[in-house]
């Protein structure tokens, strides 16, 4: 298929610029040492925009204005408020695991920066296209679990050990839906390489084509994201209101701004794979066959559309947190357990059963 | 000599937290010592006395003038009838009838105030459940209620303006329009609330048959205001002993008898209406006349007891002055409604998880410095 946009011609042609004057071994490590600065400065930027763009949309529902003074459009607050962060004390409390209390919030950074490596963000433009994208993404993400328990456990405070066991009994209750719901569109797609869904969606994307199942696969996609990203309603991890802040009770300074910075992209991870599953990733937008239209929308770039879709699942997942009170823990595990796993299975079957017969698209 | 021990955690000891004193759900100084099992409660200790700032001992050396401005700092949030309480206390033994002017600027005062705490109410329940905007539509509605309080009084929380024989001084020119302008601005704000939180699935799950607490029990607690009218028990002093104006106003005495924090939470919104239909029934009927009764510049109070009580935002406020005839009393006791309300969270949260301990007690609407006094 031939698209507008490919970026591989791009990434081959510096490929090829530094294989005719150095020799493989030293191709391979310039490439990942390009590739992991390009990610952690992408990370670090869409982070704090992240941070700003949610203070800005909670001031929207909330009748204010939010942060306006640090630049045109207050967006330098987060730069600020991170170099703040950068300059406090480390603060570590009596009696902590030292070793584990500095090592949680590198876990949970780590987890989430593996993962956006995965992603397709254009043709072409991704750090690894596994066969297994899906699979690997869902791996990574869960890792982050990890850090929060460790943050809980080696804290030496109660509250944080609550949060951190809260979180625990969430994320993996929800994980499972997350998969079976991302499993939907694999049974449809045929394949769980995220270059290769992208593509199968270029005449229709999946929440269009895959009839009713697939509208539904989504919003069981989103609800269990957001839990899983300690988000929104599901923030029970660090439910300020009982917990004080949770699993980062006891964190200062930088430690902390990992935490928050991991929380603001699990939740553009999310977004972003909820974009590339369901919403046809950087594919345009296609009205069956006013090919003036879908020519026009040929030219908007691939990055463009992938952003512009991740942003609008993020603001939806943001209008959750800001609209919505807090479930309890046993409402929380009900909801998965009773009613989204159930439903999900049975969405599933029918999703089976329609790609068996051949009626999607 | 402290020995020294090292404390284990078994498997069958209580899992003790502190809940405060600082703590972003407890409203002020107040700590619950928790004893948890997993999530869930099933001990709850409240330990008051943070901000005990000795006001019944202060008010024993200070003249019946001052002692008012003392009353402003119990419960900071409705402070209009904990002046009115002293001051009807005070009346009550001199035999002084004041003005009516004075009687319904008093009440609409008093309105004005139970609005003005319930949105605040309204703000931090919804907060302690989780939904963080209410906050800031409960603060935009409450702040054209301080405003009204501003223009006439110089002050936003504590007035200290309802004295002994009336008023410190007349309400403002604009008093009466402004708040003819703000009945009908909350009217159209007030159905936001419930888009907002009050037809939420997650909130009607968080708050339907959590907290339960019987008639019986609301009424050997003593819980008095709305959250003992979510258990059906009809104490509404406004009602039942009317002082001021109330005796002259159509209300309704809200009771629900569900008992669950929904229903505290639906007689706190219902008695809302109420209240703005109270003030449009006195906002027209202000009569002209003296802000004040002629008083004499000290007050001696004859000797004897007397008791006034109240109904403030949070229940049932009791003045009790001992006078042996001079100045000063010789004792003065409140019974603030929170102090009683706050007791029953031991019986109320039991067997729930701390989440629900948090909305039970968001639900009683507690003010710490009107516990410890």
């Amino acid at each position: 298929m031939k698209f507008l946009y490919d970026f591989s011609i791009l990434t081959n042609s510096i490929h090829q610029m530094l294989a005719a004057s150095l020799s493989p071994l030293w191709v391979f490590i310039i490439e990942l040492v390009l590739v992991g600065l390009v990610f952690l400065g992408f990370y670090a930027i869409l982070g704090l925009f992240l941070v700003y763009l949610e203070r800005r949309v909670c001031a929207f529902i909330q009748n204010r204005l939010g942060p306006n003074r640090v630049g045109p459009q207050g967006i330098f607050q987060t730069i600020a408020d991170l170099v703040k962060l950068l300059f406090k004390e480390l603060f570590v409390v009596r009696k902590a695991d030292k070793i584990l209390f500095n090592l949680a919030p590198f876990i949970v950074i780590i987890a989430s920066l593996m993962a956006i490596g995965a992603i397709p963000y254009a043709k072409g433009l991704h750090a690894i296209d596994l066969n297994i994208g899906v699979f690997y993404i869902l791996a990574v993400t869960s890792l982050g679990v990890v850090g929060i328990l460790l943050a809980g456990w080696s804290s030496n405070s109660k509250y944080s050990l609550l949060g951190a066991m809260r979180s625990g009994a969430q994320i993996i209750s929800y994980e499972l839906s997350v998969g079976l719901s991302l499993l939907a569109v694999i049974i449809f797609s045929g394949s769980m390489q995220l270059s290769t869904i992208v593509e199968s969606q270029a005449n229709g994307w999946w929440i269009f084509k895959g009839h009713i199942p697939a509208f539904f696969a989504f919003v069981i996609f989103l609800i269990a994201a957001t839990a899983e990203t300690n988000r929104g309603p599901f923030d029970l991890a660090e439910a300020e209101s009982e917990l004080t802040a949770g699993f980062h009770t006891e964190y200062t300074g930088i430690r902390f701004a990992f935490f928050f910075l991991a929380e603001y992209m699990n939740m553009f991870l999310a977004a972003a794979l909820a974009t590339t599953v369901f919403l046809g990733g950087w594919m345009p937008f296609h009205f069956f066959d006013f090919s003036g239209f879908n020519y026009v929308m040929d030219f908007i770039p691939p990055f463009v559309w992938f952003f512009g879709k991740t942003f609008v699942v993020i603001y939806i997942i943001m209008l959750f947190k800001w609209t919505f009170p807090r479930l309890r823990i046993d409402q929380l595990l009900t909801l998965e357990w009773k009613y989204l796993l159930p439903l999900n299975l049975l969405n599933i079957i029918v999703i089976a059963f329609i790609v068996l017969m051949g009626w999607h698209f | 000599m402290v020995e020294k021990r090292e404390i284990i955690l078994g498997e069958n000891e209580p899992y003790v937290i502190n809940m405060g004193p600082q703590h972003p759900s407890t409203h002020g100084v107040l700590r619950f010592e928790l004893s948890l099992k997993g999530e869930t409660v099933f001990k709850v200790v409240p330990h008051c006395g943070y901000i005990h700032r000795g006001i019944e001992k202060m008010c024993e050396s200070n003249t019946y003038q001052q002692i008012i401005h003392l009353t402003d700092r119990m419960d900071y949030l409705s402070a209009h009838p904990n002046n009115e309480a002293v001051s009807l206390c005070v009346e009550k033994a001199l035999g002084i009838e004041v003005p009516e002017r004075v009687k319904v600027i008093r009440t609409i005062l008093s309105e004005l105030g139970r609005l003005a705490s319930h949105q605040l109410w309204w703000c931090a329940f919804g907060m302690d459940l989780g939904a963080l905007t209410t906050f800031f539509y409960g603060l935009r509605d409450r702040e054209k209620i301080l405003d009204i309080f501003e223009e006439s009084f110089g002050s936003r929380l504590l007035h200290s303006y309802i004295c002994p024989g009336g008023l410190m001084n007349d309400v403002h020119p604009n008093f009466k329009q402004r708040i003819k302008d703000f009945i009908p601005y909350f009217r159209k704000k007030l159905p936001e609330y419930d888009q907002l939180l009050s037809g939420n699935v997650i909130f009607k799950e968080r708050s339907r048959g959590i907290g339960m607490l019987s008639l019986e029990d609301a009424i050997s607690y003593g819980v008095t205001g709305p959250s003992g009218r979510g258990s059906g028990f009809s104490c509404d002093i406004r009602k039942s002993q009317p002082y001021s104006a109330y005796d002259r106003v159509d209300f309704k005495e809200i009771l629900f008898t569900e008992g669950d924090t929904y229903a505290r939470y639906r007689v706190r919104i219902a008695e809302m209406w109420e209240s703005m239909k109270i003030l449009e029934q006195l906002v027209d009927q202000i009569p002209d006349g003296d802000y004040t009764a002629k008083m004499k510049p000290i007050i001696k109070l004859p000797e004897g007891e007397y008791y006034q009580s109240v109904e403030t935002a949070r229940g049932e406020l009791g003045v009790y002055i001992v006078s042996k005839g001079d100045k000063f009393p010789v004792r003065v006791k409140f019974r603030t409604p929170n102090f009683s309300n706050l007791f029953a969270i031991n019986h109320m949260a039991v067997g729930h998880k701390i989440a629900d301990l948090v909305a039970i007690s968001g639900s009683l609407d507690l003010v710490i410095p009107d516990i410890d006094r």
